[in-house]
């Protein structure tokens, strides 16, 4: 059953349409002792029908603890948003080269959290950044490693 | 949240995680979060709310303040 109306959906698949690049998001989850990685896959299973450039990698945090600890997650469900580069020559094949956003979501991606991940899913798909020149050079010129956790509620 | 994200995919040096609260009541505790939106920068910074995007990127740098 879909989780989003026919209306949203509509909106979505023509906000989505002005993605440039694909968007890959990993899914990092748990079969035994996570009650809200079934309603995450759901969400985010609402997505890719919506846009040929969003897919979801599925990443078992139990069996694939490498993978986890690169992306920094330390619990699930989780989210990484990554996308894929388009680094290869014209008429050259090969594998994407996947690139990390450092985007993350812990928890359920529901309510305030779920326009989160659709702001966040355009960001990365080649919208233009919401912050402003000045900041903008304030924030490249960052050397040292900042870790910014926003708590948030879905409601 | 999306200052945070946007500030994230800007610089490779900084990450940024949406926290759903209620789901991780340990780090809700650990990090005293009464209300949201509360950010957490190092786990030394805390801006409490929404602020104007100028306030939040001199914060979430520690840089120091234009204002006072």
């Amino acid at each position: 059953m879909a989780l989003l109306s026919a209306a949203d959906q509509k909106r979505l698949r023509e906000t989505f349409a002005e993605m440039k690049r694909p968007v890959r998001l990993l899914f990092f989850t748990q079969t035994l002792d996570c009650e809200t990685c079934v309603p995450t896959r759901q969400i985010l299973d609402e997505l890719p029908p919506l846009s040929d450039k969003i897919t979801i990698e599925e990443v078992n945090f139990v069996l694939d603890r490498d993978r986890a600890k690169e992306y920094g997650i330390d619990r699930v469900p989780a989210v990484a948003v990554a996308y894929e580069d388009a680094g290869l020559p014209p008429g050259e094949t090969g594998t994407a080269v996947i690139k990390d956003s450092r985007i993350r979501f812990l928890g359920t991606p529901a309510g305030y959290e779920f326009i989160s991940l659709v702001q966040a899913i355009l960001l990365v798909g080649g919208r233009e950044s919401i912050l402003s020149a000045e900041n903008r050079a304030l924030v490249s010129a960052a050397t040292q490693p900042v870790r910014i956790q926003v708590f948030t509620t879905p409601s | 949240m999306s200052l945070a994200h946007e500030m994230a995919f800007a610089n490779p040096n900084i990450t940024a995680y949406a926290v759903e609260a209620t789901e991780f009541p340990d780090l809700a505790r650990r990090y005293m979060v009464n209300g949201v939106p509360k950010t957490v920068v190092n786990d030394e910074v805390e801006i409490l709310g929404a602020v104007p995007q100028d306030e939040f990127v001199e914060q979430a740098l520690q840089l120091p303040s234009k204002t006072s």
